[in-house]
Parts: C-alpha cells; structure tokens; sequence
C-alpha cells in the first residue's frame, strides 16, 4: 500500500463544561487511501484526544448516525472519503440543530416531527396475521419504495433553508415518511394526517422548494418531490375533487 | 440519583427489543415499558442486516422441514423443542410485520417473495430487496411510535443489572447526554442488546455490538450458553469487513478461486451440490483451506477470493441486491455487474449468549432476554442465515409475553437493596469517568481484538487458545490500570468506550473459557487437534458462570424431541 497521506482536520469542538463557544482545533492524520472522514475521527479519538465526541456504529452507511458537515456540506462521515477532499478538510456538527457537544447534535425536535406525522399503518380493521398478509403487487410496491428508504441521517434538516429560520417546519425526512404511508395500499391514514402535513405551523406549505434536501439525500429518498406531490394532492383534496383515502 | 419505576424494563431498541416493547403495548395496555436503549432505536445494528427472514411459507416447504434444515445447520446442538416453537410461530411473525408496513418483496401476484438462503433445502427467506434489517427495524420503530406507554430513554447506557432477594428489578442507567445516573425500576427486565461481534478485530458488527446485555447477565450470576460458537460469514469485504449478503449467492452467485475454480463445486468440502448455498460453518473452512494451498488472491488487507455475480445480469442485481452494487461500488470501486468482488471469512454472529428457556426466561426471575444477547438454543452451534432476524420477532415476542406476565403476578419488589445498589454503582462511574491510570483503552482493545483472532478462529487448536487465553486474562489485569482524560459529563464517549471494553474482554475470556473446554468439532467450534463430533461427551450446552476467582464451567443436555442426531453431510 502507498503511504498515507497526512491530512490537516479542523475540527469544531464544543464542550459544554468548559466552552464558552465551539472552536475550530486542528489535528494532523495519516489517511490511508481508503480512509473515510469517519475513520480520520477514530484515528484522532483513538491516538490523539480521546476526548472528541460524535455518534457512529455501522460504517456502512446505513445506520445514520454519523451525519456531519464536512466542508460546509452535509454528508454522512463513514461514506466521505477523505481522498475526494483537498486540505484542511473542515468537520463541524450538522447545521440547523443544537449542539450538545462537539460533533453531537441534540435529535429531540427530529424525534418529535417523526412522530407527529403518523408514521404507522392505520387501518380501521386489523386483520390476524393467521389470515395471511395483504397482497401488494411489485407495482404498487414501488409507489412508495423509494420513500422508505430513509435512514433518518437528518442530513436533509442539515440542509434545509426553511429550517434554519423555521423550526417548527416538520422537515424534508416526516414529510416523505408521511408520503410514504399515503402512498401504501396497505394504509388509510391519509385522512389523519392530512391536518397534520397542512397545519399552519409547520407543514408542508412552509416548503420554499429549494430542494436542498434531495440533493444531499445520500438514499435518494427524494423528499423535495415528496412534498411538492403532496402540495399538489392537498390542494386537489381541499377543493374536494379527490377523496381522502381513509376518510369517512 | 434520579429513580425511575416502570412496570418492564426492557433494554434494547433493536429487532428482539421493539417487537418485546410492542407486545407489551399491545397485550397490556395497563402498564409500561422503558425501553432504555444506548442510540436511538433506528440505529440499532439490526438495521445492517441484508439478506432476510426465514418462515415456511410456500406450498413446497413444511415447518418440519425448516425445523430439520435447522437442527442440521446447528450440528444438532439447537434445543428441538425450541426450534419447534421457533419454526411454528414464524410465519406468523413475519405476516405480523407485513401488517405493520414492512415492504417485503413480492410476487407479480402481490403474495410475499421468498428466496434461497444458505443451509435451507427450499425457499424460504422473506426479504425486502437486500435491506431486510433496514426496513423490519425501521417499521418495527415506527410501529412503536404509535403506543404512547413506550416510554423511550434514548442515548441511556445500562451499566449494571439491580438485582434483589434472588430477583432482577431494575437497571443503573447512565444518561449519555448529561451524564447523570439513573435507577430504573420494573417489575420485570428484559435485555435485547444485541451480539459480541467487536470482541473480534474483522467483523461485520457495528461498533455498538459491544456484549454489553451478556456481561450484564453474566455480572448478576446468569451463566452464558455456548459462548465457543462465533459464527463466521465466508463473504466480507477485506479491510472494512463490510457484509456481501449471502443473499447474493442464494440469487445465484458463485465462487472462485484465483485459478477460476469454484472450489465448492470442484472439491469435496461436505456441502454435495448445495455448492454455494451450503452453510456458512462449511463455506468459511473450505475458503481457508483454500488460501492454505495458495489458490486464493493476496490483497492489502490478506487473501481472498472472488463472489462472482455477473451472469445475473444488471436487472437482476439492481432488483434483488441493490445494496450490494452501492456497498461494493462505495467501498471498494467495483461494480458487481461487470466485475467480480473481493470477498474473505469475516466474524459476524454469536451463537452464545445469555442462556434461556423457551419462554426467554433466564434462571433469574425477573430477568428475560431476546436476539442476539440470548443464546434460546435455537441455533445451536451454527446458524442458518436468515434465522436470526426472524428469531428476533418470534422471542422478542416471547419475551414480551413471559415479562408481562411476570409483572402481572408478581408482587411490586423491595426496593431498599436495588437503590443501595444503585447508589454503589454510581461511585463505580464516578470513579472511572476521567480516571487517571497507566493503559491506553485503545491499546487494550486492540490486543484484545488480535489476541482473539489468533486463537479463536474458524480453526483452532489448543496451544493457541490457551495463549490467547491468558493474553485476555492479562489484558483484563491491565484494565484495572486503565487511565481515561475525559473528566467531563455531557455525551463522554470515553467513558462509553471503557465501560464497553469491559464488557468486551468478560465475553471474550467466556469465549476462551468454553471453546477450551470443548474438546471436540462442531458446527463453527473446529479443532485441529480434536478434529470430529463427539456425541458421547460434547452433545450438551456449554455454561459459564461467574466467580469471584474465575468462570466456571457447567454444561447442559440438548433437548432431542423428533430427531436423532445424524453425521452432518450435505
Ligand atoms: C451486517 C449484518 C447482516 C445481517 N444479515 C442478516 C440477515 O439477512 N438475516 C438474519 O436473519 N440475520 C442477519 N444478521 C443478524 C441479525 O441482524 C442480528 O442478529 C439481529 O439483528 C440482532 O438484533 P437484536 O435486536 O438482538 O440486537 P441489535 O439490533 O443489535 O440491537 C441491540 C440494542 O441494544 C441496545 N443496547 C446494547 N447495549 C446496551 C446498553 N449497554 N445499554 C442500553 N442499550 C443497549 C442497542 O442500543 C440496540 O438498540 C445480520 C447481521 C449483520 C451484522
Ligand atoms: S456509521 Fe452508520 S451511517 Fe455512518
């Protein structure tokens, strides 16, 4: 193997306990040639300041704990390689949510919009599994696949122009969810979250249409199409030219 | 300390976990569950699993039949009642999951799709594209989010079982965001906490896969089951270890060697014409006797070879395994459509774990466990691929069940001794948060990990184990001495790490404990020095327990119902 190339890190730390303000440290770090950022964070946790904290665990970029900014950029850290960035290669938490330490943003507010969508099937009858599933064609299947693949990486909140000044906005990742389950025939839920996506505070009409959020989508969930399509179905339905799915 | 008191206590927001949790929610709406879990439950490792879950389905299988394939596959180490129950209530699991929004694959006719997996004689793994564990979790979670009697305590740490009078009643949970301790009381605790996987340095586990649910257990005196059974996946990628599903062989890959053998088919491993499909035990030994004749590739990060999936065609592998072509493309630069992927032996599954009964009862009243931290006896000494996501649903269920019954009947517990505990357990943290000492935690932990893939390999030998033995004996010496520099208390993931590195090096010196004492080969525990199946002696579970001098060893008799163990040859 060739020799690893020592990139210069800048690095925003915020501790709590003994920061006023986050501030940018440097560390220098042998990469080898297929090092991801996340890795060049283990190296500097491991052998240079134990103390440095962030969230990981899969490393295979499907678990979405390790979302950051990498030069300004959201991006998930075990899926950067640190070979397409030129020095110093810039790592700060994810725009757009508190910082709790370091490169720890606080989830709460996201938690909070996951749920406040409804993202569950809702059904007015369950049926016994013993009576077996419901068919589901391949077709219909892939009306609403590509919706579910989120990873909830909050990179698209990172991203998000509207939620940089709005925070109550549900966000690109509830949105899509919700789109999701609309979009399931398995679902009747429409009707129940219709109030929801729609409110005044912050629903999908907060939505500028920036498309920030498909464009650092590392699943390619799409979520800016999400929400435009529901704009339309809502306004459809408002004028009462469509049926709500699930709706009395 | 702040006390929390719930009716269950369940630790673990992965597959095993949340389907506990929602039983409970579900069956009794009264009480309510902390589901405590150390990251978010999405993240839970369960959301790396690829290929699929297994339940006889189609018209050409039968639960006996997936019964048979595994107590095969498990060299007949798996508890037949067990796998009986296992293989009934799966189906129904799995059709459960459908009914809660999991995208499982289907036919053009809308029925769900099943596909080959390893070890099985008949299609019977549901899959949802090659992202089964992503999309079962993620709708396992947002299942739960519906059940406002889940009470979820993200980003907690459970450093310490409370166990009083003979009874499990609580945890000590450390609030990774402030720092702060808590005293979580129940009725009943259950632990979901996942595999062992990061004992070893090559694996496919996710960093969170730390043991931490079997020390726990093995802590308050519960012994370990079977812990000498490491499950080896034969196709990982060199350098990360990331997993290639067996998905892809079942959809048709091959193979090869560097001469462009498929030494499966070519030579004689004992897999006949499963070839490719055989189980994973057979596939590992035959990918390393292969690298000792010198007919595998040499690479960076040591030899491998190649899983070949061009002849499926792009369509094909867009459909069915598009996770593979974006891991491989990703990771490695190599697009599976026109090229072959590296692939080598990588530690994935532990068979052991806390040991239960059928009802995920341990021999702690009070305490349940389900997934990966339990060793049920379903699996005996090798899985079968596919068997472990299903097994989450089917004694997660189980588990939920047993303790909610056991918060029903049982008397509300003295809480006196738990709080004295837990007032103990806080000074223990306190100590070690920023403590100051002579060894370096990354140091131990990588010795731990070499020392571990020295000895306790997919061959192995008693010389080699017994040096890695007291290198692990050693390394928990020096642990003793370790010294931290995070003094501080919001999100401290050093302090994390240590307490994780403990638990690593108590899985791991049961690990060396119990494949010592097995003097013979079986499933994935294979001795070159004790090179066959030895019925006589050795057709019995292996127990660890915990003593202040030293784990001892007991062991326990396989429950046989139907089936007589046979020599195992496909
Ligand atoms: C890459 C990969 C692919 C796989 N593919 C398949 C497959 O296709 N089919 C199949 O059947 N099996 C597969 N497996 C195996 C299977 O995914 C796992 O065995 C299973 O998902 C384990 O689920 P679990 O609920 O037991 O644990 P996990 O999903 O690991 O969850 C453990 C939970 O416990 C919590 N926890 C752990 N320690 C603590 C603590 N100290 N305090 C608080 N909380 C704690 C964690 O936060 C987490 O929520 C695969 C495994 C891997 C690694
Ligand atoms: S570590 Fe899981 S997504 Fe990066």
């Amino acid at each position: 193997m060739s020799e690893p190339r020592i990139v210069k890190f800048e690095i925003l730390r915020f501790r709590p306990e003994q920061d006023e303000e986050p501030v940018w440290v440097s560390y220098e770090v042998p990469c080898p040639e297929d090092f991801v950022v996340l890795d060049a964070l283990n190296y500097i946790k491991d052998e240079i300041d134990p103390s440095l904290s962030y969230r990981w665990s899969c490393r295979m970029g499907v678990c979405g704990s390790c979302g950051m900014m990498v030069n300004g950029t959201p991006i998930l850290t075990c899926n950067a390689f640190v070979r397409d960035y030129p020095d110093p290669i810039r790592v700060s938490p994810m725009a757009n949510f508190p910082i709790v330490r370091d490169l720890v943003v606080e989830l709460d507010s996201f938690m909070e919009k996951l749920t406040r969508v409804k993202p569950w099937i809702i059904r007015k009858v369950e049926k016994d599994p013993s009576l077996g599933e419901y068919l589901q064609t391949p077709e219909d299947l892939e009306l609403f696949k590509q919706y579910s693949m989120c990873i909830n990486c909050t990179l698209c909140y990172a991203a998000c122009p509207v939620l940089a000044h709005d925070e109550d906005f549900a966000g690109p990742a509830a949105i899509a969810l919700a789109y999701r389950y609309n979009l399931d025939s398995r679902d009747a839920g429409e009707a129940e979250r219709f109030d929801v996506v729609n409110s005044g505070e912050g629903g999908i009409w907060a939505c500028s249409y920036a498309n920030e959020c498909s464009e650092v989508c590392p699943k390619h969930v799409d979520p800016a199409q999400a929400i435009q399509r529901m704009k339309l179905t809502s306004a459809v339905q408002w004028l009462g030219v469509w049926p709500k799915r699930g709706a009395e | 300390m702040e006390i929390v008191r719930h009716d269950v206590v369940l630790v673990g927001g992965g597959g095993a976990g949340l389907r506990a949790a929602i039983e409970i929610a579900r069956s009794a709406p009264e009480l309510t569950v902390a589901c405590v879990s150390k990251v978010y439950p999405m993240r839970s490792h369960t959301v790396s699993a690829e290929g699929g879950a297994a339940g006889a389905i189609g018209p050409d299988d039968s639960l006996d039949q997936h019964a048979f394939d595994t107590l095969k596959g498990s060299d007949f180490l798996a508890d037949q009642d067990v796998v009986e129950a296992f293989v009934e209530e799966a189906p129904r699991e799995l059709t459960q999951l459908e009914h809660w929004g999991c995208p499982w694959s289907r036919e053009p006719d809308g029925r769900v799709a099943v596909r080959w997996f390893g070890g099985m004689s008949v299609k019977r793994t549901w899959f949802a594209a090659d992202k089964t564990g992503f999309h079962m979790l993620h709708a396992l979670f947002q299942t739960s989010l519906q059940y406002p009697k889940i009470v979820r305590l993200d980003e907690s740490f459970v450093t310490r079982l409370l166990v009083e009078n003979g009874r499990c009643t609580g945890v000590v949970a450390l609030d990774i965001r402030s720092g702060e301790l808590r005293a979580i009381l129940g009725r009943a605790v259950i632990l979901c906490t996942g595999g062992a996987g990061r004992i070893f340095p090559f694996t496919t586990n996710a960093a969170i896969k730390t043991g931490d649910g079997m020390a726990l257990a093995y802590r308050a005196g519960v012994p370990l089951k079977d812990m000498e059974f490491v499950q080896y996946h034969p196709t990982g990628l060199p350098g990360t270890g990331i997993l290639i599903t067996e998905a892809s062989r079942g959809e048709g890959g091959h193979l090869y060697n560097k001469d462009g053998e498929r030494f499966l088919v070519t030579r004689d491993y004992g897999v006949g014409n499963r070839a490719e499909l055989g189980p994973r035990d057979m596939l590992c030994r035959a990918i390393i006797k292969e690298m000792d004749a010198g007919r595998t590739f040499k690479g960076p990060y040591g030899d491998y070879v190649h899983l070949d999936l061009r002849h499926l065609g792009e369509k094909a592998i867009d459909a069915k395994l598009p996770f593979v072509r974006e891991l491989t493309r990703n990771y490695v630069g190599i697009d599976p459509v026109y090229e072959p992927i590296p692939v080598r032996p990588v530690v994935h599954y532990m068979m052991g774990g806390v040991g239960t009964d059928i009802d995920a009862a341990t021999e702690l009243p009070g305490l349940f466990a389900a997934g990966e931290v339990a060793s049920v006896s379903m699996n005996g000494a090798n899985r079968l691929g596919s068997n472990s996501l299903t097994e989450c649903l089917v004694f997660g269920a189980r588990a939920g069940r047993s303790a909610l019954k056991f918060a029903r009947d049982s008397a509300a517990p003295n809480e006196t001794r738990a709080l004295e505990l837990a007032e103990a357990e806080g000074g223990r943290i306190e100590a070690l948060r920023g403590k100051h000492g002579g060894e370096k935690l990354s140091q131990i932990r990588r010795e731990m990990n070499a020392a571990m893939e020295r000895g306790f390999g997919i061959f192995r030998e008693e010389n080699e184990m017994a040096h890695a033995a007291r290198t692990i004996a050693d390394l928990k010496g020096r642990y003793a001495d370790l010294g931290l520099e995070d003094p501080s208390r919001v999100f401290n993931t050093e302090l994390i790490a240590a307490l994780e590195l403990g638990n690593l090096l108590d899985c791991a010196e049961v690990v060396a404990v119990a494949a010592l004492e097995r003097k013979e080969s079986r499933g994935a525990h294979t001795r070159t020095d004790f090179t066959t199946r030895n019925d006589a002696e050795y057709l019995s579970h292996s127990l660890v327990r915990f003593a202040p001098d030293g784990p001892r060893v007991e062991s326990q008799p396989v429950t046989i119902t139907r089936w007589e163990p046979e020599e195992r040859k496909y």
